[in-house]
Parts: structure tokens; sequence; C-alpha cells
């Protein structure tokens, strides 16, 4: 029982993280829209922020991993 | 230059000091006999993989009460595949190198209590080189175990080289016995310095073995060592030039790096510490990329925790052996916020000291780990979807969506690849720049500042 407790919690910090990079995807987009020329900054700063936060994620999986 | 030399070689020694055999031998599927075939090694599209033989991991593991015998020990026979094995072994250290199909011993520096410090070859444990790193003869009490070695515990087992039918393991406990001489003997793991956390702990045997991680260190150390020698001289001999060739394609990245991570957080100070993030940022650049080289060893050192452990431990040692007066402050007790914010603030913010470079270590080893283990299944749906070569046609099918699906992962993994060792680098500088900044411009305003 304790394994698929670690998959269901593997699971929510996936939802976590695919909210988080959505949220950064479509302020992106949002950015873009308004002022096409900066689309190079935007594009790297929205890259550096989705590492962070799938960083975040992935050590929850890591964690969750831990419980036997 | 100098920094990056010592820099790499503290890394190499420190790395092998703390055992970082990160090994998962821990199977989750407890129903099976476990046995995984010589996959993950054939990124390319449409190939099978071109190992010798299948063959059991050993033995009957745990299907049915926890009965253990030597019955089935070193049989080589046909079973389930088992995906989650085959992707935790092919992310683990090992003692041997394996370019495509072929192993490759590597040398082996074993310590235990009882008859202290060994030195030899991996191919005394008489691994097949095409096969699958497991060793057939026990050398000095200890035996290669899929790749990885073990020490029989027992000090009264025979030291010079003795022939062991098979080694069996059980899963609930993560423990292997040796079955030789017609009785079974029970074997310890190597030392690993995670207090438990991940199955291991201190016993009586310290692995300090140029293992595939520490060799694969190696490589990619001499190799940066060749090319920025080069980059150096080329600016040398050709100074006022426009830059060519390499010295071309490394200052780019060096200039984007300095300008965009150092200069900006660290101001004025930044050539202090720009060897240190530079050595940083092309260290985890080359292993990742050498990491996804497919057929060349697959070796997974920025996956490895214990490695990301020291970077992170580096990075800990720089931010705080340079923090000022203003930083100390900060940390300890904050200016500008009242007595009884600071009983809850100043805990906070010294677990914060601690909390940061662990994420650094625990997000490139998640990140990096993540990515193979995907390849790796990936991989293995040709294996599954054949049920083991027992359904052909099953496997062709698997192929292209197989092959597609990993062309599609390896691409994302490049981009990973670089990104993460610039995350890496960029927080870092972003701690030593708070570190290391002055007193101008905020003292009054920290009652509305954020704890960190």
């Amino acid at each position: 029982m304790g394994g698929s407790i670690a998959a269901i919690g593997m699971g929510l910090a996936v939802i976590g993280a695919g909210i988080g990079v959505g949220n950064i995807g479509a302020k992106a987009m949002e950015a873009i829209a308004r002022q096409p020329e900066a689309v190079g900054d935007i594009r790297s700063n929205m890259i550096l922020m989705a590492a962070l936060v799938e960083g975040a994620a992935l050590i929850a999986i890591i964690f969750s991993y831990l419980v036997k | 230059m100098k920094f990056k030399i010592i820099f790499t070689l503290i890394c190499l020694f420190s790395f092998s000091i703390i055992n970082a055999q990160n090994k998962h031998d821990h199977d989750h599927d407890h129903d099976h006999s476990s046995q995984h075939d010589h996959t993950g090694h054939d990124h390319s599209k449409g190939g099978h993989d071109h190992s010798g033989h299948n063959h059991a991991k050993g033995g009957h593991d745990s299907d049915s009460g926890h009965e253990l015998d030597c019955s089935h020990a070193g049989n080589h026979h046909e079973g389930e595949f088992d995906p989650g094995a085959t992707a935790f072994h092919h992310i683990a250290d090992a003692n041997v190198y394996s370019i495509g199909p072929i192993q490759i011993p590597l040398p082996c520096i074993l310590y235990n209590k009882n008859s202290g410090l060994d030195f030899f070859m991996s191919n005394k444990f008489g691994f097949h080189s095409l096969g699958h790193g497991d060793g057939h003869y026990a050398y000095k009490g200890y035996v290669l175990d899929g790749g990885t070695v073990r020490m029989i515990q027992d000090a009264n087992f025979p030291k010079e080289k003795t022939e062991i039918k098979g080694i069996i393991h059980d899963h609930e406990t993560n423990e292997a016995f040796v079955c030789a001489n017609g009785k079974m003997w029970p074997t310890y793991n190597n030392s690993t310095a995670d207090f438990g956390l991940f199955g291991g702990g201190i016993t009586p045997f310290f692995d300090f073995s140029i293992t595939k991680n520490v060799m694969t260190m190696l490589i990619i150390f001499l190799f940066s060592f060749w090319l920025f020698r080069k980059v150096a001289k080329a600016y040398k001999t050709r100074e006022g030039l426009a830059p060519t060739g390499v010295q071309g394609f490394m200052e780019t990245m060096f200039v984007f790096i300095q300008d965009e991570v150092c200069k900006p957080f660290l101001g004025d100070k930044y050539m202090k510490y720009q060897p240190f993030l530079m050595s940083l940022f092309f260290f985890i650049l080359f292993l990742n990329l050498f990491g996804q080289i497919p057929f060349f060893g697959g070796s997974n050192v920025t996956g490895n925790l214990a490695f990301t452990f020291i970077l992170a431990l580096f990075a800990f040692l720089v931010t705080n052996l340079s923090g000022n007066k203003h930083y100390w402050q900060h940390v300890l007790n904050m200016p500008g916020v009242p007595g009884w914010v600071k009983i809850i603030l100043t805990p906070v913010e010294v677990l914060g000291l601690f909390i940061k470079p662990i994420t650094l270590m625990l997000r490139l080893c998640a990140n990096i780990t993540a990515g193979h283990m995907v390849i790796i299944i990936f991989v293995s749906f040709i294996f599954i979807f054949s049920q083991n070569g027992a359904v052909p046609a099953g496997g062709w099918a698997a192929v292209i969506p197989s092959g597609l699906l990993s062309f599609f992962m390896m691409a994302i993994e490049l981009l990973v690849a670089f990104i993460q060792a610039f995350v890496f680098t960029i927080l870092t500088a972003s701690y030593i720049g708070a570190a290391v900044e002055d007193a101008h411009g905020h003292e009054d305003d920290h009652g509305h500042e954020l704890a960190h």
C-alpha cells in the first residue's frame, strides 16, 4: 500500500509542475504578444523559470521515491 | 585555469572517497523472477541490442515467502523482463566500463577491515567481455555482481580465485548471497555515505575503485583541460585578431556566462569567483552531454546524488566562506524587524542556508536521472511488447514508436543538459552575490523583505 500512495504523491507533484509551467508559458505568450521585439529576453527568462519550477517538482518525485 | 584543475581534482578525490556507488538495486516488482537484458545501450532507431545472451539475475528471488536457495543460482534462463531493474541498473555506477556490448575491466581499489587494502583489475572476477558484468569467480573474498562489487561477509572464504555458482538476491532487504562450494554466503554491499536513505549505510567494506563514473570524470577532466589549453593558446597567439574555430565557439559560451551570470550577480568582484563558476558550468555541461552519448558507457555522473552533493558542498563552502559581515547579519540578526519576529526568522534563515545547496543538488540529480530513465524505458518498450523475445511481431511493431520517442526524448535531454548546467551556475552565482554584496542602499527596508 505504501508504494501506491507514493505513486499518488508523485502524480500530485507533477500536477503542480504542470500548472506552474503552464502559467509561465501563458504569461510569456501574452508578453510576447504585447511586445514582439522582446521575444529573445522573454524566451530565455521563461526557460530559466521553467527549469526552477520543474526542479521543485522533481525534488518531490525523488522524495516520494524514498518512501518504501 | 589553475582553479579548474584543482577543482576537478578535488571533485574526483572526494567523489571516490564518498563511495559514489548509488546503486538502486532494489526492484519494485517482487513477483517476477527479475532478469533483464542488455538493453539501454541501444539508443539507435530501429536497432535491437547486440549482447551475447540474456540471463536471469540469478535464482528464485523471494517470490513465495522468503525462500532463498542456491539451486537455481547462475542459471541462464529466459524469464520476464523487468524494466525497473534494467533502468536502475543502467543509471547506477559500475566497476566495469561498457562500450556498446563490450565490457572493459576497471581497477578495483577495495578496503575492508580484515584484509586491508586490495588493488586489482576487475577482470580477475572473470566476467564475460560480451556479457553482463556478472563475475564467475570470487577473488580475495569479493564478487562482481551485475557490475558492482560485493564483499563476502565470512572472512574464512578462500582468498584465491574461487569459482562461484552464482549470486542470488533478496529484494526485500536488498542483500545478495553468493552460492559457492555448496553453501550460501551472505555479502556486504559497499559503504555509502547516505545515512541509510537509499538503502546504504556504513559496512565493513569500502569501495574506492576507479568505477565507471570516476573514469568518466577523468576523461572529461582531460578533455576539458586539452580544450581550454587550446583556446587559451589561441588567444595568446592570435592577439588582436578575430577568434576562429574552437576558440570562437568557446568564446560564445564563455562570454555568455560572463555577461549573463557573473557580472549581473557579482558586480565588481566577478573576477574573483569567475574561475569557480566557469569550472562549474563547463564541468556539469560536459558531464551531462557525455552521459547522453548512446553506446559510450552511458555513464550517469551528474545523475549521481553523491556527485551533485559534492558540487553543492563546494557552492555552500564558497558562499559561506566569502560571506561578509552584512551577509551574516542578514542571516542571524536581520536588522529592521522586531524582536519577536527574529525568533522565528533566524532559524528559518539558518535552515535556508542549508536548504539552498540541497535544492541545487537534488535539482541537478533528479533532472538528469529522470531523463536517462525515461530514455531507458522507451527503449525497453521493444522488450516489453515482444515479451522478451516471445512475440517477435510485437517487438517489430514497437520499434518505430519507441525509436521516435527515444529520439524526441534525447533531443529534450540535450536541452536539459544546457539548462541544468546554466541553472546550477546562475543560482550559485546569485548565492555568492548575496554573500559578498555591499551594504549600501537598503538598510532600512528589511521589514518589507521576504525571508529569503
